[in-house]
């Protein structure tokens, strides 16, 4: 079954899949958002040799911190050069400086197979130019360790986009391509246990290869060229699959693998282009399906008819409004996303149900105004949000979760919806 | 260029932010780019703050550099304006504002807005939260606060509380305490700001008698200057710990010419008992390191060698701004002084010093489980956690009781220690089971590890000296809270002895080089 074919027989039992819609609510104010720099919260953590080196101010430094918070407790593969007067005053070269602290940084940690320089605001606006940094610190520290760049400026970059600067920066660093026949590369930082996962399911169908990428260690990065087939994990990764079409890499565009449809979804397309038959995948997908499925219906009981209303965060938000909709039968009011990307979630945004207010960009206190009004059942926001609405009365789910937790996958499909559920029925518990 | 892994302050901006969110009716309107919000958080979720903080940011991104950012900056004040209707705008530039010069003072005075605007210079390259509060404070105090005219109201004497913010540590209740301690010396409170004051309220400062400076880093340059210009004398003793409480009171009675005899004869503090009594005895010379900012580990210094009868060996701060207090206070007790906002040499010198109970920020606190060493909180930054439901302040009599409590839970309980140390050999009532009253998990015996790489880690002792297996099995059989310092001491006995091989005689011949 293609997924063509799911979606058409999808229309025959549920409300008609509608074009794209065309209304798209931009506003512009203020954004209640976090900047790219908070990628490396997860990115250091999923690529195990890798350090990242925020170039920047202590606003860079407290925000990561705080973003961060509990991982104190883990030795942390990330630091900030924090930049001063005499940086900026032009007592200092901060080339020379840049590479003193890299030093320090590499003396504290021989292990480091690669270093990101991350650019920030204050060092964009400067102009500081890692490029030539990035360079002229592998040319002196390699072949051991190679240095790239990219920034997570809040200026360029919002949240989610800083891993896709990342990734795009990483490309640069993939093997030439060896292979002679199609080989598959999922792309988008996933937890190990879901990447052995889908893993596990790819081998079982008799996809000869499957790479992640972003790897766990630096010298794992996959080979990418004319044979390579990818699927995107992440559906914020617009830049990272540019590059990667640029390389030669042809795209698997499906819906994202949230739920037990969108899952199916997804794996359908490595199927279909590793010409699976529809029995081998039919047979291996089954199984996790109704897993999936029986794991979301405890879960749809609470939420079922419930309203939702998605603030602007991760990019993640039509992913999961279409799965909040289709999945476990909840009616979204307004899908706000930082920014649309509409290549990549027109398969997402095509199965919403009319009437729903989708928005790019933010005005917060507008936005703040429509919700109100709107009085969801759930609201799914950012943290600066969530206490203040919750204390007005509102049910919320903090959306940081959705990147910091395992959610893909059939077998986390059930948090995923747990996720959902929780406030909703402490919301019911509660008697104070 | 200076690599930090974690800060224990934020930007100034943010302190700006502490001071806009304590107060009411006042907005801030921030010049800074997309992400910069995420200071909100720290307002909704460390302190559960069921708003969000006062605080527009006119969120310029790349696209916007080339054009007019002044142009959105006058359009998100306006806009503030009429949303939010304050009676009084702070208006000021984040760090990389700071560097477009874009001059939000007097981009807000061509707005015409009719009500005070007070703009905030905050140089971010340079300084940072706490100064940033205090600034922001002292510039909002200048503004509005006038002078008394004629003579002083009849009635009780009135003073003001100058210094707490949000996200204060434990200022919420420190406020009431020292309100309930001031009223039971028979004065009124005329003002506490920031906290919970409005512009209006910082214009009636004046008609106190005098001021109680709270929290000096925040407070201390605001009350300079009301002392220079309103012409009111300040109290400097912050009361934390029975001791300095008992200084404060004399101080505001010596500056009020009050009797206070009778308030420091009652004494109603637990504290003072609890220490005394004999459970209490196995508190004697524990082994303690102090960080935090100036003021309060500066108090609990004192508090920990007078007041618990603990033995502090190191005491240390974050802010330079108060480096010649500490340094004196560390020079008292016979200890280093370490003055750094590097966190990474605030682990190392614990590693390094090996105490038996860490007094520190949160971020002590995570060093102290990483190397299983009992730890309890007394200063910002704090977390989610050091904010409890419960009345829990720092300051006054009450204070002095929540103290005691906190700094002694987590250690093992007095008898518990008696009785460990003398059955440590049994197979079922030996340290492994912890202290009783500490969930599972509280104490494992574990040995600690500094999580940080070897070569990070200032090394003492030479690599050459080794453990015979006797040794190491006899070290074992130590009591867990005190292994770390066994082992740390037979090594330095061995070393100026040059023994190189540990063997069991070592270990008691350095015990008893070593006892008390």
């Amino acid at each position: 079954m293609t997924v063509l074919n799911l979606l058409a027989r999808r229309a025959e039992t549920a409300p008609a899949a509608r074009p794209l819609p065309t209304e798209v609510l931009r506003q512009r104010g203020q954004r209640e958002v976090f900047c790219g720099l908070t990628g490396i919260v997860w990115l250091h953590r999923k690529i195990q040799d890798a350090f990242f080196l925020v170039v920047g101010s202590r606003t860079c430094a407290h925000l990561i911190q705080s973003a961060a918070g509990v991982m104190v407790f883990a030795e942390p593969r990330f630091a900030t050069a924090i930049m001063e007067e005499r940086d900026l005053a032009g007592m200092a070269d901060p080339n020379e400086e840049l590479d003193r602290v890299v030093a320090q940084v590499l003396e504290r940690r021989p292990d480091i197979r690669l270093l990101f320089l991350v650019g920030s605001c204050p060092s964009e606006v400067i102009k500081l130019d890692l490029s030539r940094a990035a360079a002229r610190l592998s040319a002196r520290h390699g072949p051991d360790l190679r240095v790239l760049n990219y920034s997570g400026s809040g200026i360029e970059t919002t949240f989610t986009e800083g891993e896709d600067a990342c990734l795009t920066a990483m490309v640069d660093l993939a093997p030439v391509e060896t292979a002679t026949a199609p080989h598959l590369v999922v792309v988008g930082s996933l937890p190990d246990i879901v990447e052995d996962q889908f893993r596990r399911l790819f081998s079982a169908m008799g996809l000869p290869r499957v790479d992640f990428f972003p790897p766990r260690r630096a010298a794992d990065i996959p080979e990418i060229g004319p044979q390579t087939r990818f699927l995107l994990a992440q559906p914020f990764l617009g830049a990272t699959s540019q590059k990667l079409e640029d390389r030669g890499a042809q795209p698997l565009r499906a819906p994202f693998p949230f739920g037990a449809e969108g899952t199916t979804a997804w794996l359908q397309a490595a199927a279909d282009a590793f010409k699976i038959s529809p029995a081998v995948f039919n047979s291996v997908v089954a199984p996790g399906r109704e897993r999936a499925k029986r794991a979301l219906a405890r879960h749809r009981e609470t939420l079922q008819g419930k309203s939702v209303f998605l603030f602007p965060d991760s990019q993640l938000e039509p992913s999961m409004a279409r799965f909040l909709y289709e999945e476990l039968d909840m009616r979204p009011i307004e899908v706000g996303t930082p920014y649309l990307n509409k290549e990549l979630v027109s398969c997402e945004i095509s199965r919403l149900p009319s009437g729903v207010v989708l928005s790019e960009g933010q005005d917060v206190d507008r936005q703040l105004d429509r919700c109100r009004a709107a009085k969801p059942d759930l609201t799914i926001c950012g943290l600066g949000l969530a206490n203040p609405l919750e204390r007005e009365g509102l049910a919320t789910k903090w959306s940081i979760e959705l990147v910091f937790s395992p959610v893909h996958g059939f077998d986390q499909a059930g948090d995923l919806a747990g996720l959902f559920a929780r406030p909703v029925t402490r919301h019911a518990m509660l008697g104070v | 260029m200076k690599l930090a892994v974690w800060t224990y302050e934020g930007p100034p901006h943010v302190g700006a932010m502490r001071v806009a969110t304590a107060m009411k009716g006042v907005h801030y309107l921030l010049h800074a780019p997309q992400g910069d919000t995420y200071a909100d958080l720290l307002f909704t979720m460390i302190e559960r703050r069921g708003e969000r903080p006062p605080v527009t940011y006119t969120t310029f991104q790349a696209r916007d550099l080339g054009g007019d950012t002044a142009d959105l900056f006058k359009d998100a004040a306006r806009g503030a304006y009429e949303r939010f209707l304050p009676q009084a705008m702070l208006v000021g530039a984040s760090c990389t504002a700071e560097l477009i010069q874009d001059d939000p003072g007097g981009l807000a005075k061509t707005l015409g807005l009719p009500i005070p605007v007070v703009p905030l210079e905050l140089p971010s390259y340079q300084k940072k939260e706490n100064w940033g509060a205090s600034e922001t404070f002292f510039q909002l105090v200048k503004r509005f606060a006038v002078k008394r005219e004629g003579p002083a109201q009849g009635g009780a004497p009135r003073c003001n509380l100058l210094g707490p913010t949000a996200l204060g540590f434990r200022h919420r209740d420190d406020v009431l305490e020292v309100t309930r301690l001031l009223g039971q010396l028979g004065f009124e409170v005329n003002v506490t700001a920031p906290l919970n004051a409005t512009p209006a309220d910082l214009a009636r400062l004046g008609d106190a008698d005098f001021n109680v400076v709270l929290y000096p880093e925040i407070a201390e340059t605001a009350a300079t200057w009301l002392e220079k210009n309103l012409g009111q004398p300040a109290i400097r003793t912050p009361p934390i710990g029975i001791g300095a409480t008992r200084d404060f009171i004399a101080a505001v009675a010596a500056l009020t010419g009050r009797d206070a005899s009778a308030l420091l004869h009652s004494m109603p503090s637990n504290q003072p008992w609890w220490s005394r009594s004999v459970d209490s005895t196995y508190l004697t010379g524990k082994r303690v390191f102090v960080f935090g900012d100036a003021t309060h580990a500066i108090a609990a210094a004192r508090i920990a060698r007078e007041e618990m009868g603990f033995e502090v060996v190191g005491l240390g701060a974050y802010n330079r701004e108060f480096a010649r207090e500490v340094r004196a206070a560390a020079e008292h007790y016979g200890c280093p002084a370490l003055i750094t906002d590097d966190y990474l040499e605030v682990e190392r010198t614990i590693a390094d010093l090996q105490p038996e109970l860490v007094l520190g920020t949160q971020m002590e606190r995570h060093i102290a489980k990483r190397l299983n060493i009992a730890c309890a909180v007394i200063s910002a930054p704090a977390h989610v956690q050091d904010f409890p439901a419960r009345y829990s302040p720092q300051m006054g009599f009450e204070g002095a009781n929540v103290m005691f409590d906190t700094w002694v839970h987590p250690l093992v309980m007095g008898l518990e220690e008696h009785l460990l140390a003398m059955f440590r050999d049994d197979f079922e009532f030996n340290d492994h089971a912890g202290p009783s009253h500490l969930g599972h998990g509280g104490g494992k015996a574990v040995e600690p590890t500094v999580a940080v790489p070897p070569q990070a880690v200032t090394e003492t002792v030479p690599a050459t000296i080794s453990w015979t297996s006797d040794a190491e099995a006899e070290l074992i059989k130590i009591p867990f809270f005190v292994r770390g310092k066994a082992r740390r001491n037979t090594e330095i006995f061995a070393e100026r002895n040059g023994i190189f091989r540990i063997d069991v005689e070592t270990i008691y011949d350095a015990r008893s080089h070593f006892a008390r």
